[in-house]
């Protein structure tokens, strides 16, 4: 009976121990070294959560390729085809039954077109997908060797079967305050955007809309006239936790967090990095943006502009979208700009 | 046996309320005492007399306004709801003014209240520092402690006020808020190039982790000893008996070197002063002098180079024109 209240302290602190780790993943975890030993650029793969994610993002079945190329084009036997009309009406076919499965399952052709006159413009959602087949058909053909290949951009590696892609975003107006006071733009519980941080909680509107400065550490060693502030810090921060959210990683996936800042110390992705957010300011701007005069308010944020495209819209959770497959090889027709596709980059902000 | 070996006390000790030694001054404010049982299990069971006097109070009083501004703030950024309140606490902040107003007195509602909140608090410490100086003085005591915190408020003062002076923006200073500071505290270092590669934060750190291991040998080294009275360390300073001289010898067998029972505490009371006074010396140079320490430790041969990642390593894309 002795032993008893010897054991009491052990047997509390283990309960406590459980108590405070429960939300902790168990190991063991997988780790992958991507830069110099004893720098601590690896990452960190939880087999259980990679086996999940993995399994989240598997490509659908492709229907396969229409390998004949004679006969008319769908241009000449359709109306309003402007962007694929140089398609066969075999292969175009093709392409629509796909996109069906892939951006409209269950309303099938109508959540498109108008069931007695499909060559109607009176859907909004008509015009939208002309707009996404032209973004991307941009993003394959001239975004492809800075951000996108060689996996490629199909509409299924955003939509995954649904109308509206799961993962995009409007400016975020903040919740409820006081009248009066200041809206600091941070401190917030919950906000999906910057991983649940109290950082500034729309870091995408400044830097994958508009285009805010991302740097602020000085490229001197001695005070030179950078004035960035502290607060303009952690917008940049609040938008490397999109990234790190976006595809499951860490920051030194792209970084020697020793210094964030040096190029010739970052791994390649820094740059695939740096391209996309130039790619995805253009997807917002010249694409998405051009709908925004006539998209109903269900696909615009509270604050009236047009649902948009972050990392996490392709990527969700996955360092390459779908893990790498190459989607893109079995359609052709999406991996150049087609018809009115051509020029449309050039129109947006 | 166990005994020694409980982290509270297992014997406690009744008697009297005492008020104190009598140190030729009156005594008549001496009241109010209590004992608490618990308090008994980590410390003295008697709670009181407290003494507040005319700086006590104006730094209570100036520090519950101190607070209160701060906490009404944060309920009025979840439009006074008491839920969000609870439910948001540690995510809320009072932010100090944005970069835009310099030094000059913004608007209450865009970080007027943060300048004010910051007047209370330091305020309420500067009179609580006012009076740990004279109650030591009172009681005839050295004012070590004072110092010592008055390291701390060196500190403070540093992140609060003189380094937003110097650098001529409040929006420099650290907000009111749990996790909030804390993000203030990485977007400091990586806004200035790493803040690992800064010689006083070495130093602060070398010092803090020091205190924490010189804190933690000594507390164990006294109560491994208390069976031979270890635990009564000024008698031991004096005439040194056996559990000093266990204590000291088991580090020299250790180590070869033993502190005393009396330079232990200039040790400990060093270190940890030091660490604030270094810590606040490398926060003053932060932004006035150095913009980034990365860069400043390649300058200074303190940050090794290590291989090329790639044959051919990155260039930034806006030099090399990769961009266009």
């Amino acid at each position: 009976m002795k032993m008893i209240p010897n054991l009491r302290l052990p047997v509390v602190g283990a309960a406590l121990a459980t108590l405070t780790l429960a939300a902790c993943e168990p190991p063991p975890v997988d780790t992958v070294q991507r830069g110099y030993r004893g720098l601590g650029m690896e990452v960190v793969i939880n087999p259980d959560d990679r086996a999940r994610s993995v399994a989240e993002n598997m490509p659908p079945d492709i229907i396969p390729q229409i390998e004949d190329d004679d006969g008319p084009r769908a241009g000449d036997i359709y109306q309003n085809v402007e962007v694929l009309g140089d398609l066969s009406v075999g292969q175009f076919t093709r392409v629509m039954a796909s996109i069906t499965e892939w951006v409209a399952p269950e309303a099938g052709c109508a959540y498109c077109h108008e069931g007695n006159n499909f060559a109607s413009e009176a859907p909004y959602t008509k015009r939208v997908s002309r707009v996404m087949f032209a973004m991307t058909q941009r993003a394959n053909e001239d975004w492809g060797s800075k951000h996108v290949a060689p996996t490629g951009v199909t509409c299924y590696t955003c939509h995954r079967g649904k109308p509206v892609p799961e993962y995009v975003w409007a400016e975020d107006p903040g919740g409820p305050h006081a009248k009066g006071l200041a809206r600091a733009e941070q401190n917030v519980a919950g906000k999906k955007a910057v991983a649940y941080a109290s950082l500034p909680y729309d870091p995408l509107t400044p830097f994958l809309s508009e285009d805010y400065e991302i740097r602020v550490a000085s490229d001197t060693a001695l005070p030179n006239g950078n004035r960035a502030s502290i607060k303009e810090t952690e917008w940049t921060y609040g938008l490397m936790m999109h990234f790190s959210d976006s595809m499951n990683v860490n920051c030194t996936y792209c970084h020697n967090s020793r210094a964030w800042s040096d190029w010739e110390q970052s791994s390649p992705a820094r740059l695939k990095a740096w391209h996309a957010i130039r790619m995805v300011r253009e997807m917002n701007n010249a694409y998405i943006d051009s709908t925004a005069d006539w998209l109903p308010d269900s696909r615009k944020g509270a604050l009236g502009d047009p649902l948009k495209v972050s990392c996490k819209t392709c990527h969700q959770g996955a360092y390459k979208p779908m893990y790498g497959a190459k989607m893109i090889d079995q359609f052709p027709s999406l991996s150049k700009k087609t018809g009115v596709a051509v020029d449309m980059h050039k129109k947006g902000g | 046996m166990a005994e020694y070996q409980n982290i509270f006390t297992r014997v406690q000790v009744t008697a009297p309320i005492y008020s104190g030694t009598d140190i030729g001054s009156d005594a008549s404010n001496r009241t109010g005492a209590t004992e608490n049982y618990w308090l008994g299990k980590i410390g003295d069971a008697q709670l009181g007399p407290i003494y507040l006097g005319p700086t006590g109070v104006l730094s209570i009083l100036f520090g519950f306004i101190a607070i209160e501004i701060i906490g009404l703030n944060m309920l009025a950024s979840v439009n006074w709801d008491p839920v969000q309140f609870i439910r948001q606490l540690f995510w809320l902040a009072l932010e100090p003014p944005p970069p835009e107003y310099g030094l000059s007195i913004p608007p209450l509602h865009d970080g007027g209240w943060w300048l004010m909140a910051g007047f209370f608090l330091t305020a309420s410490i500067l009179l609580w520092w006012v009076r740990t100086y004279n109650l030591a003085r009172k009681n005839g005591m050295g004012t070590h402690i004072a110092w010592a915190f008055a390291g701390a408020i060196w500190l403070y003062l540093v992140l609060g006020f003189i380094r937003p002076v110097l650098m001529g923006s409040w929006s420099e200073a650290v907000p009111f808020g749990i996790f909030p500071h804390l993000d203030w505290t990485a977007a400091f270092s990586i806004r200035y190039g790493n803040l690992f590669y800064n010689p006083f934060h070495m130093l602060s750190i070398v010092f803090l982790y020091g205190s924490t291991l010189l804190f933690a040998m000594h507390g164990a080294t006294i109560l491994a000893t208390s069976r031979y009275g270890g635990d009564r360390e000024i008698d031991q300073i004096t005439y040194r008996g056996t559990a000093s001289e266990r204590a000291g010898l088991f580090w020299r067998w250790t180590m070869g070197f033993n502190a005393t029972m009396e330079s232990i505490h200039r040790w400990g009371l060093w270190f940890a002063v030091l660490t604030v006074i270094t810590g606040g010396i490398g926060i003053l140079l932060t932004g006035t002098v150095v913009d980034n320490w990365y860069l400043w430790g390649v300058k200074h041969g303190i940050a090794p180079a290590y291989p090329a990642l790639e044959a051919m390593p990155l260039q930034d894309p806006l030099t090399t024109g990769a961009g266009q």
